[in-house]
């Protein structure tokens, strides 16, 4: 039998990562750019992220000197930049000039993948490892502290309070972003400028600010996705490669959700708890048969795309000018 | 004073046709300035010399007649991907699932050659073979195109979906025929009878490369001259004229992704029965979706094709070159087509649009 109380802890650390980058996906979406860059934009948040903790760990020497605040600060503004950069990057391909966003994030997933396996390859060098990862066991300590009171409570602290402040920054940035969507002005020009761009021009909203903005935030919070990755779920190991094909989950999250940030909470959590399933369900010797259960999430993605567009509820629907560049002066 | 009304001082308008030598001639400056910054990038993170870079790059490629046969395999199945989503792209349809098409044309060869190899004489075994990996594509294919019909469903998010579960139906299927058992692994099918393997011509590349040849040009020709061509192009260009004129739209996208998901799963029986005589989950590699620039790239005109995949070849050989002989990371390579992806990119804009500066004032 499925022992809950190990397994809802994993699903929920497996799908932090999915909900960061889901919820940054959902805000770029939203003002209609389809930015498949995601996966690459995960491994350069991830990677900036390791190379500032690794300096810092270097330049203190050791886990003896490091400021807390500080072994937090650094991974995470390292991360941020990484991400937007990428994120930058993004918005001046496909907003200022107007390049094919599905291209343009194709060719930001290559370039990330590469840029995180690189620098991930040319820091194991430097440190002389003779296992190809790099540790960073101090920094994720500190990254994995936990409430006080975690390990007191039994099986509750255990599903509930065990988990290192960016689960909880997580699932805090969702409700904002979920909030910020749907209830605030700012939301709704920012809705208006995925649905229909001209309209949102001609009603005085600055479209190319919109896209920018949520673009670059988008990244910045899938970029956290990433760390968080490293730092709590692989306990500050980097290897390269070891990320996955999970931004492309994130992706599909986004659809699974029909663009709801506070829904991707339980959803990504689901998810998570999908892509390990096959580790906990007892297969005996058919190995084989656990390849199938790693298909689960995708099918599920697909049936829910398909039951969205057959139902047909205009508020389920995609963006309707996702994936399309906005020129003033064409007709 | 004036401040309000001022002029923007960038003015953009949309340019018409621009004459093909200019078009090629502006890529081309795009491409050598991406080149000049990757080599920045490249002395900076590592301390070649410039000068070695760009000699090694074109060793690596066309260096000796292994590597150029090498160059034009890799070249061939990545045009016949590309000419694969070409007809899909033209109807607006963004088919993001060729890799995933690959792979179940490739586990529909591979059952073959695992389930009837021996039992059937060799014509026969092979024609069996296309035919499998043929429905195979178009099945892995025609799912998104009835539902985009039907539901208007979200092709892109579909397509991309389908390609991990086709990944992760060839991961099943490599546990359940391994050899031997516990490896993971199929290894070389039928090593000793070599049945539905692809005869050898001249060398192992030489025929895959001629299948492509021919694909090209008939694609050419689809696309172009033919009536199918021409709806395609109507639909891309606009639903709602291509149903006025008497198009039946739903009919078109089903018909254009059976033929976009049967060439991939060729695309498919190629590496299998062509060249690899194996299976794996990264058999396809991420050509599916570099397939997608390079379409994109030569505006989905398929003889222009040839040129794009030749270069985003050239340039992952290239950079593998680098890599090894300078003993980088892999990944070093994905970095620097990414740059150069990014710039040619970039450089789209320079010839869809035109740039008018406020003139100063008198």
């Amino acid at each position: 039998m499925l022992d809950l109380s190990l397994f809802i802890p994993r699903a929920v650390m497996q799908g932090m990562p999915l909900l960061y980058g889901s919820t940054g996906e959902t805000i770029s979406q939203k003002a209609g750019n389809l930015n498949l860059g995601i996966p690459g934009v995960m491994y350069v948040g991830a990677i900036s992220g390791v190379i500032g903790a690794f300096l810092y760990e270097r330049s203190v020497g050791g886990a003896v000197g490091m400021n807390p605040a500080l072994t937090i600060l650094i991974p995470m503004a390292s991360c941020l930049f990484g991400a937007l950069v990428m994120g930058l990057l993004y918005c001046f391909l496909t907003v200022t000039l107007r390049a094919n966003q599905n291209v343009t994030g194709l060719a930001m997933t290559t370039f990330g993948i590469g840029f995180g396996n690189f620098f991930g390859g040319s820091l194991i060098k430097l440190t002389g490892a003779d296992v190809p990862s790099i540790t960073l066991s101090a920094t994720s300590n500190t990254f994995r502290t936990q409430l006080p009171f975690a390990n007191t409570t039994g099986v509750i602290g255990k599903v509930l309070f065990s988990y290192g402040f960016l689960a909880y920054l997580g699932i805090i940035i969702s409700l904002i972003a979920a909030h910020v969507l749907s209830r605030t002005r700012t939301g709704l020009h920012l809705r208006a400028v995925g649905e229909n761009p001209g309209t949102a021009d001609a009603a005085g909203i600055n479209t190319t600010k919109y896209k920018y903005l949520s673009t670059c935030i988008g990244c910045m919070i899938a970029g956290i996705g990433g760390l968080y990755y490293v730092m709590d779920y692989m306990n500050g190991v980097w290897s390269n490669d070891a990320f996955g094909d999970r931004g492309w989950l994130a992706i599909a999250l986004v659809i699974f959700t029909i663009w709801k940030p506070d829904i991707g909470i339980l959803a990504s959590i689901l998810f998570g708890g999908l892509y390990i399933l096959y580790l906990f369900v007892p297969t005996g010797t058919n190995l084989a048969v656990k390849e199938l259960y790693k298909m689960l999430p995708y099918v599920v993605t697909i049936v829910v795309l398909i039951i969205t567009s057959m139902r047909n509820k205009r508020e389920n629907q995609p963006p309707a000018s996702l994936g399309l560049s906005y020129f003033r002066e064409e007709r | 004073m004036n401040r309000k009304h001022r002029e923007p001082l960038i003015h953009l308008s949309k340019r018409k046709e621009l004459a093909w030598q200019k078009e090629w001639g502006i890529r081309l400056l795009a491409i050598v300035i991406a080149l000049i910054v990757c080599a920045v990038v490249t002395v900076i993170v590592t301390g070649i010399d410039p000068i070695g870079f760009y000699k090694t790059m074109v060793a690596g490629a066309f260096g000796t007649a292994r590597r150029r046969w090498t160059l034009g395999k890799e070249t061939a199945v990545l045009l016949c991907i590309s000419l694969a989503l070409t007809p899909a792209f033209r109807m607006r349809f963004w088919n993001l699932g060729g890799e995933g098409q690959i792979l179940i044309g490739a586990l529909a060869t591979t059952a073959c050659m695992i389930l009837l190899g021996n039992k059937l004489p060799a014509p026969l075994l092979i024609l069996i073979m296309v035919l499998a990996a043929l429905a195979a594509g178009a099945v892995w294919a025609m799912l998104p195109a009835l539902c985009k019909a039907k539901w208007n469903t979200n092709e892109t998010l579909f397509t991309l979906m389908m390609n991990y579960v086709a990944t992760q139906l060839c991961a099943y299927f490599i546990i359940v025929w391994e050899v031997p058992k516990g490896s993971g692994k199929i290894g070389i099918i039928n090593q000793s009878t070599e049945a539905g393997w692809l005869p050898i011509i001249g060398n192992r590349y030489l025929l895959t490369i001629l299948v492509v040849a021919i694909l090209t040009i008939a694609m050419y020709i689809y696309l172009t001259y033919s009536k199918q061509g021409f709806e395609i192009s109507v639909v891309g260009e606009s639903e709602a004229t291509a149903r006025y004129v008497g198009i039946k739209v739903s009919k078109v996208i089903i018909r254009t992704l059976l033929i976009s998901g049967a060439i991939c799963g060729l695309t498919g029986f190629l590496l299998v029965s062509g060249t690899d005589h194996t299976l794996t989950t990264t058999l396809a590699g991420g050509k599916g979706f570099t397939a997608v620039m390079v379409a994109w790239l030569a505006k989905f005109n398929p003889l222009g094709m040839v040129l794009s995949s030749l270069l985003l070849v050239f340039l992952s050989q290239g950079s593998a070159e680098i890599t090894s002989i300078y003993g980088l990371n892999q990944s070093f390579g994905d970095i620097l087509t990414g740059i150069i992806l990014f710039f040619i990119i970039g450089s789209e804009f320079f010839i869809n649009y035109r740039l008018h500066f406020r003139k100063a004032a008198k």
